[in-house]
């Protein structure tokens, strides 16, 4: 009652972090798959017109979750970022990183200011290089925390339980296809069941060194997911048994790498 | 930038035009907004600045064809012998550019990173008539530029997925917009080219066909014109050839290109003004 007005700072931080993870963790996930000609992002997002994966640069993409305005803001921002600095100078100095750096410059500035509500969202920054070692992956947290990703990644709602399958089923260099099917799965993933999900609600795109044109961002539609996971669509009565055997080991080995994304209360 | 964030106008739901962006955030980097000094008696600057020559289009079945001669003047030199002045615009358009090539090349950049840029921020393209109108504004912001004898005039094609057929625009140096049908040219060497093409073209040539005619075309100019560079033998430098189709766009292989410029030069061999034309309608040429 004395001292109404004193919050510590340690606890008005906690408030906030608890506030903005609670808004993302409402939000489905989305996943990160590298392959051998680039990195696959996909998420369950039955719009076909609110994308949460999207073209930034050449060579660059960007995904998040979280609050629709708040993330379309700042894919926004990024793009008039690169392509101003694409027109000042020229298309190869658009990096990735930079554009990392500046988002979690942003996100880290609304968050610690105490005038603004933080940032609802996460994000992946992902640039490609010429070669599978040179391919980069940075998750921005709300709080404008950069980690620097490998392989695969996940983040949004489940991300826990998706990256555990993703950290059990996950193989490097694999072809398109199978990193297609690898992340539908684990985005179906739950930890009761394994529901599959129809291509219509699929938003799936990469980021494919193989193509000609300097813009290596591209959308697989619901026909070309259809072909690819055709069987997967078809009988998803399949694929729990493949993964019965797998849902075991985890109970000794628990997940160690996954970034700590508390799953709501 | 010395503030690493990402600056409050960059965050604001606002504009998809990168165009109006960049007038608002970095006018400067903006090619019309340089001003010529006082005292330069009109169309002095234009001496002073290589300029890009001739451009020519033309439609057929299914797509559009643009070429452009490689040759850039300055007064009575040539400045350079391989410049290219054909560029892809997006996937399914390209641009020429005829005039003061810095500021040609300059606002080909802009053009094309505008048309990207709205895709990106929009997740879909312009209509082709909107791509159009975009470059025309370009063109329009050059105005005072144009006055000092620094023009730009571009001719724009694509193809058009809605009305699938291929399209071409011409352009004035006020901005002014028009459709041109089945084939344009544009720069100094385009009287000749044009009247070449109303010789050659006809609506049903096949996408070879009509590469051989626009470079057929692209020979007649320069034959006549002085600042549009013909087939350069001895170094192998032939125009710059751009094909656009429902496929989206792609460049002529130099050796494609080279292949059909031999056989328009043998020919000229024959015939040094070309393939005659029938005197009549349905008449054996």
């Amino acid at each position: 009652m004395s001292m109404p007005f004193y919050v510590s700072p340690e606890q008005l931080m906690k408030d906030r972090a608890d506030f903005a993870r609670k808004g993302i963790a409402r939000g489905r996930s989305v996943v990160v798959v590298q392959y051998a000609d680039g990195l696959l992002f996909a998420s369950e997002n039955p719009s076909q017109a609110l994308h949460k994966v999207s073209e930034i640069y050449d060579r660059i993409a960007f995904a998040a979750v979280g609050r629709y305005n708040e993330f379309e803001n700042l894919r926004i921002a990024g793009v008039r970022l690169a392509d101003m600095r694409g027109y000042a100078y020229d298309r190869r100095d658009v990096t990735g990183r930079g554009l990392a750096n500046a988002y979690a410059q942003t996100l880290g500035t609304i968050f610690s200011s105490g005038g603004e509500k933080p940032y609802e969202v996460e994000l992946f920054v992902g640039e490609i290089g010429d070669a599978p070692a040179d391919d980069q992956l940075y998750r921005l947290t709300y709080d404008g925390q950069v980690a620097d990703e490998h392989g695969y990644a996940v983040m949004g709602g489940a991300a826990d339980v998706i990256g555990t399958y993703l950290e059990e089923h996950y193989v490097e260099g694999a072809a398109l296809a199978d990193a297609v099917r690898l992340a539908v799965a684990s985005l179906g993933h739950t930890e009761s069941t394994d529901r599959a999900i129809s291509a219509d609600d699929l938003e799936v795109a990469v980021l494919d060194r193989t193509r000609a044109q300097p813009r290596k961002f591209m959308r697989l539609r619901a026909a070309r997911l259809q072909e690819i996971l055709g069987d997967q669509l078809a009988a998803p009565a399949e694929t729990p048994p493949a993964e019965a055997p797998a849902d075991a080991p985890p109970a000794d080995q628990p997940p160690a790498d996954e970034p700590p994304i508390a799953p709501p209360a | 930038m010395t503030d690493p964030r990402l600056p409050a106008a960059f965050l604001q739901p606002g504009t998809s035009s990168f165009s109006d962006f960049l007038a608002e955030q970095a006018p400067d980097l903006l090619p019309g907004r340089r001003t010529v000094p006082q005292g330069l008696a009109p169309g002095h600057a234009a001496d002073l600045a290589p300029h890009g020559t001739t451009i020519v289009a033309a439609t057929f079945t299914g797509g559009v064809v643009m070429a452009g001669d490689r040759r850039a003047t300055m007064g009575n030199i040539i400045a350079q012998r391989d410049i290219e002045k054909v560029f892809p615009a997006d996937e399914f358009s390209a641009v020429g550019i005829a005039g003061t090539a810095g500021i040609a090349v300059e606002m080909v950049r802009l053009f094309q990173t505008e048309l990207e840029h709205y895709e990106k921020i929009e997740g879909t393209t312009l209509s082709m008539d909107g791509k159009a109108n975009r470059l025309a504004a370009l063109i329009r912001g050059n105005l005072a530029m144009a006055m000092q004898g620094l023009s730009v005039v571009p001719l724009f094609a694509g193809f058009d997925l809605t009305a699938d057929q291929g399209r071409i625009f011409s352009y004035d140096l006020t901005g002014g917009r028009y459709e041109e049908t089945a084939f344009h040219s544009v720069g100094s060497g385009s009287l000749f080219a044009r009247g070449s093409l109303k010789k050659l073209y006809r609506p049903d040539l096949t996408e070879t066909d009509c590469v051989t005619a626009v470079v057929q075309a692209l020979y007649d100019a320069a034959d006549d014109d002085s600042a549009t560079g013909g087939p350069d033998l001895t170094r192998r430098i032939f125009p710059v050839v751009q094909v656009i189709t429902a496929d989206g766009g792609r460049r002529l292989a130099d050796d494609d290109v080279a292949a059909i410029a031999d056989q328009v030069i043998a020919g000229r061999m024959i015939r040094p003004d070309g393939p005659a034309a029938p005197l009549v309608e349905g008449g054996v040429a």
